[in-house]
Formats: structure tokens, sequence, C-alpha cells
């Protein structure tokens, strides 16, 4: 079987972690090209369907980069977007698919690194966690690109 | 008098009527009621049989009163309205008094979510106060709670729990002249550890004079250890234990304490006999019925006045 | 408004196992706003039914529709076009909508996606509790505007039971005390002396003891 390539979305929030991934860029950081960027006003915008939608199209891991706890520029739009996480997680359990294919993670707009190795570190989950359930049947969609 | 309940003769009387109970059994076992109404049969006046207590399926209260009456004893047949619906009510209190059954308590009963079945539907369908008001008026009315006459309507002495203890204080005693109003004859209290709350109830009762239209009969339960305390104090809803209760049977042996326990009981009851508009005790002993005589007579209620 | 859960999807999948094209249709009143049955959650079950196809390796058409009221024969005729195209029906509506839904379109089997629970009010965002029972025969002009039949455990018309601890019901410390609420508020109205009224065994009938319940409003029945 040949090497297994996740393919990985990546919702990104305008004011912290979409710059920081600029950052990482500039600092010539690499991350793994696995990971789809997708950019968002707030994280508070990225509704469940949002994500179910991404791994019904192919997608083997969806994760939401919001900002630190706190430091939301809407107020709480992080802290909706973990509840939402949180549920489509809920719903991939009871539906037998493994719910480490959806995170949340936290960052600065400075924290280029921290983007950088998390990127890595989720596409590392994703890889020992195989294909998407979605995909192993030869059913699934690819993602467009 | 309005009824042949040996209880309400006491009652009349003028002395302090004692009543005790005795949970039937959980199943088919008559010789154990006959085994728990033996112990209590020269020292009360009357057997309160529990109804599903606590939500536990058991020997139906009418059956084990049935079986006590006919050992020649006076059972008072509890009857919750959790189980019933006012025509099973009305055809159960027709059928125990046929049998000579003519004291009866009407309750709300616990909650079903606290016994063996809380996947059952409470019934509800009438409350305590209502059930009263029923039963009174199938004696006197003689008429069925839908209106019709009855033909041979059932004479029962009426009885409901008080429990001065419960939230919000300050509605307690009107919740007793709610009862009163219904027609209620007698009142037996839950379990009395705070004294001094209970005297101030009391207090608030006989102000408006409600003695004098119901007889209310004390709860007393004597602790079997500090662990049984502990537990009412905890888990059992509507039970106010003080610390002191907590602290006094801490401060003896564990073999001790259920000596402990029945010295604290029959103090209460020394102090309670002082408290104008008691008529008397109810003295619950929760799997301890053999200890009642015991405190009956430590007590100086003993031996029971004939009526 | 009447509030309902999701039920588990397991027991969703189940239903619908042996169809192929889905017909999945929400609904814009109650259970859109209690998050349980409008476009919202219509959009999120369709999507993770395909995902469960998708692991089953099998396809499944599913069609959204969310319609204004499914308890209305009159927006349940908006499925008709749709009806034959597919070969079930999956309603995320209350079980009133799912009848409706069932009357009309007698050929096609109609499964519910959510629980009915009670007729309720929020609490605040994502949060409902019950608040009637339907009795019909409301008493509320007499307890204080607090509902004793939908919120006393053992529906208690002259409660309290002697088993409100701190103020709270005896089933869990999380349920206030109806009849201590109606004790509150009947002292903050000034009419504390109500309470020593004997309110009287109730007539169930109105409320369903009497059958199933039906209105007919002569001046606007046809």
């Amino acid at each position: 079987m040949e090497k297994f390539e996740p393919e990985i979305v990546a919702f990104c929030c305008h004011y912290c972690a979409y710059t920081a991934a600029d950052m990482a860029g500039s600092k010539r950081i690499s991350y793994p090209s696995n990971v789809k960027i997708i950019r968002v006003p707030c994280t508070g915008k990225v509704d469940a369907i949002h994500l179910m939608k991404a791994l019904e199209k192919g997608a083997d891991g969806v994760y939401v980069a919001g900002c630190l706890e706190g430091d939301c520029h809407f107020k709480n739009g992080n802290i909706r977007a973990l509840a939402r996480v949180d549920r489509v997680k809920k719903v991939l359990t009871e539906l037998g698919w493994e719910p480490e294919r959806v995170a949340m993670v936290n960052m600065s707009a400075g924290m280029g690194e921290k983007f950088a190795r998390t990127a890595q570190e989720f596409t590392e989950t994703i890889k020992k966690l195989g294909p998407s359930p979605g995909k192993l049947t030869g059913n699934g969609n690819k993602v467009a690109s | 008098m309005n009824t042949e309940s040996r209880l309400e003769k006491i009652l009349a009387s003028g002395a302090l009527a004692v009543t005790s109970e005795c949970g039937p059994p959980r199943g088919a076992r008559p010789e154990k009621v006959k085994e728990k109404a033996a112990l209590l049969k020269d020292h009360v006046d009357g057997i309160n049989v529990t109804d599903n207590q606590t939500a536990m399926v058991r020997m139906s209260s009418f059956a084990a009163g049935i079986i006590i009456k006919q050992m020649g004893l006076d059972p008072i047949m509890q009857m919750v309205s959790r189980d019933r619906n006012r025509l099973a009510m009305q055809s159960d209190i027709i059928g125990a008094y046929a049998f000579g059954i003519n004291t009866m308590l009407c309750l709300s009963g616990d909650h079903a979510k606290f016994g063996d079945h809380p996947m059952a539907q409470g019934v509800f369908d009438i409350d305590s106060v209502q059930m009263i008001n029923m039963v009174r008026r199938m004696r006197d009315e003689e008429t069925f709670q839908g209106g019709a006459k009855i033909d041979g309507a059932p004479k029962m002495f009426i009885g409901a729990a008080a429990n001065p203890f419960a939230d919000p204080f300050e509605l307690r005693v009107m919740r007793l002249a709610k009862k009163i109003k219904a027609g209620v004859d007698f009142i037996q209290t839950q379990c009395i550890f705070n004294l001094d709350k209970f005297e101030e109830w009391m207090k608030g009762v006989t102000d408006r004079g409600l003695d004098e239209k119901v007889h209310i009969l004390a709860g007393i339960t004597p602790m079997k250890s500090v662990g049984m305390a502990r537990y009412m104090k905890n888990k059992v809803p509507g039970m106010d234990i003080p610390d002191a209760v907590i602290k006094r049977l801490e401060g003896v042996s564990k073999e001790q304490q259920p000596e402990e326990g029945i010295k604290m009981a029959v103090e209460s009851i020394e102090r309670i006999k002082e408290i104008k508009g008691v008529h008397g005790f109810h003295i619950m002993a929760i799997e301890w019925e053999e200890k009642v005589p015991q405190i009956v007579e430590q007590a100086g209620l003993y031996p029971r006045p004939k009526v | 408004m009447i509030t309902a859960e999701q039920k588990p999807i397991q027991e969703i999948i189940q239903y619908i196992a042996p169809y192929g094209r889905i017909l999945l249709v929400g609904c814009n009143e109650c259970v859109t706003v209690c998050a349980a049955g409008g476009r919202k959650e219509v959009g999120l079950l369709a999507s993770a039914l395909h995902l469960n196809s998708l692991k089953q390796g099998k396809t499944i058409d599913i069609k959204e529709i969310t319609l204004e009221r499914q308890c209305d024969p009159e927006y349940v005729e908006e499925l008709a076009p749709y009806i034959d195209g597919a070969d079930a029906v999956l309603s995320m509506a209350c079980g009133c909508g799912v009848q409706t839904v069932a009357g009309r379109y007698k050929k096609s089997p109609v499964f519910p996606a959510v629980n009915t629970r009670f007729m309720g009010a929020s609490l605040g965002q994502g949060v409902w509790a019950e608040r009637c029972k339907g009795c019909g025969d409301c008493v509320l002009g007499i307890t204080g505007g607090i509902c004793p039949v939908a919120r006393c455990s053992k529906h208690l018309l002259n409660g309290p039971c002697g088993g409100t601890s701190n103020g709270q019901c005896e089933i869990s410390p999380d349920v206030d005390c109806a009849w201590r609420l109606i004790w509150e508020r009947l002292k903050a109205l000034g009419m504390e002396n109500r309470y020593e009224d004997l309110m009287n065994a109730k007539d169930w009938r109105p409320g369903g003891a009497g059958g199933p319940g039906k209105i007919i409003r002569e001046d606007l029945a046809q």
C-alpha cells in the first residue's frame, strides 16, 4: 500500500491562527502540505455542519484553530467553536468514526512555531488513524482542490 | 365519636395515644407480618401498615392490615396517592372497612424515583389533602368522590402526616390547617430530632387553636447507630437531624449506640409530653420493632388504657 | 413551545436502513427554536447519515426540506412533489408533525428522528424546562403563576409535600419545589391567605383523561 498522505482541513481564525500561519511562512518554518487552510473571520463562524461537510467530502481530519481563551476578537467565538467541535466528536463516536479526526486548537497571531507544530502533530495523529472510514470503501469523494 | 377506631376512643378519653408501625414484607410471607405485629401488640393502640414505603413494592397495606386485624389488633392502613387513582382508593377503603379496618392514614407517598421501580408512572390523581376530604365525605356524607351515594359507608378515623421540618417552615402550620379543613382527625408527625423546631411549630399550631381541632401524635424514631443518624441526615428527604444528635451517638462506643439511641428517644418523649397540644406518640422503630415495648415502658406510657 | 431532542443516531439509522432515498423533513416552529429539528439540524443529520453510509460503502440519497409548520396540512402539502421520489420520510418535527405527514402520505413510511419531550420554556441559551402539562383547566390564576401540575413532581394541588429540602424537590436538588415557588410568589403578591383555600380534586378529562383532546371552533371550522 502506498504511503498514506492525509487530507486535512484547518479552519483558521483571521486574527490569530491564520496570521500565525503567515508568520510560520515568513520565518520559513515548514509544516505539512497536507493541511489546507480555510480562513474564517472568527472560529465562532465555523458551524458543526462545516466540519461534517468537510469529512463527508473526503477530508481525513479537520481542525479549528482559534484564539487563545479569553482573547477572541468577538469575545467568545472560540468557546462556541470548541462546543461545536465537541458536538461533532460525539456524532462521530455515535457513528463509529474516530472522534480524534476533529479537534480544536488555540494560539495567538505571534505563534508561528505553534502553528507549524500543531499542523505537524495533527497530521501525525491522522496518519496513525489512517484514511477516513468513508474512503476505505472506495466510495468517498476527493476533496476538491 | 365518629368511628369504632380504638385510636379515636383512646384520644377521646384524653389519654396519650401510642401508635407504631410495621412495614409489610417484600413477598407473600404472612408470618412476617404476624411476627412484627406480635412484638407491638400490648404496647400500642394502633399499628400503621405502610403502603409501598419508599416506593418499594411490598405486600399491600390492605392485605397486611387484614392479617393484623385478624390477630385482634388495630391496623392503621396507610394509603399513598402515588399508586392509586380515586377509584382504586375508594374500592380499597370500602374493602378494608368491610374487613374491620377503621383507621387510615392519607399520604402523598415518596416519589417512585426512590424505589425499586423508578421507571413507574406515579398516579397522583388526587393529593393527600384531597384524599382526606374524600374519605371524610365517604364517612360523613356517605357519598363517593364522584357524588353517588354509598350503600354501607366506610367509617374511617382519618389520619395524615405532617412534617414540621420541611421547607418552607412558615408554611407548615398553614398546611396543617389545610388538612384540618379537609377533615383530618389525627396527625402523625415526621420523626422529631430537632425538638426546638418542633416546639416552635407546635406553638404556631396552638396559637391558632389548631390543637383543639386535631390530635397530634409526635413522631419518635430511635437511632440504632451513628451511621443511621448520618444516613438520615444526608439521604432522607425532609429530615432534620441536629449535629448534637450525631455527636451524642459518636460519644459512645459502637456497642452502646443502640442503647443510647433508645435513651434519647425516651428523653424526647418525656420532653414532648410537656408540649401543649401533643396528644400522643407515633413510634417508628425502623426494622427494630422489638424495641418499641421497651421505649413505651421506659417513657411511662405502659400499660395502655383499656377502651 | 414543544421541546424535542434528537434520537440516538443508531436508532435513526436502523429505521431507514432498508431505504435508499430519504426525504428528511424539518420544521420551522418549536423544534427549530429548541435546536432539535430545524433547517440546521436537518443539515447535520443528513451529513451524519451520509458519513454513515460512506463507512458502510453504500450510497444514500437524502432530500432535505424544512417546512414552515409540519403540524399543518397546508404546509405538509408542500412535500407532495417529492414524496414519490423517496422510499421513506424521516421527520424531525414533534410527534404532531410526524403524524400529520404520515396521515397525508399514506403510502410512505414515516419515521421520527426526534423524541418529543414536553411543553416548556427557554431558561437561557440551550436550556429548556417543562412548564405546562396541558391539563385543560389552568390553575395558574390561583397559584401565583407557577404551575403545580407541571412543576411539582407529584402534581400536588395542595402542596408542598414533606420531602422539600432546602427549598428543592425531594427528587433532586436541581429541581425547585414548585410549592416553595408558589408560596414565595403568593407572599410577594400579598396573597398568602389564598394558600389555605382547598383546591378540589381535579377533573382530568380536559387534559386527556377524557380521551384524545379535540377543539372545534364553530366560527372557524368548515
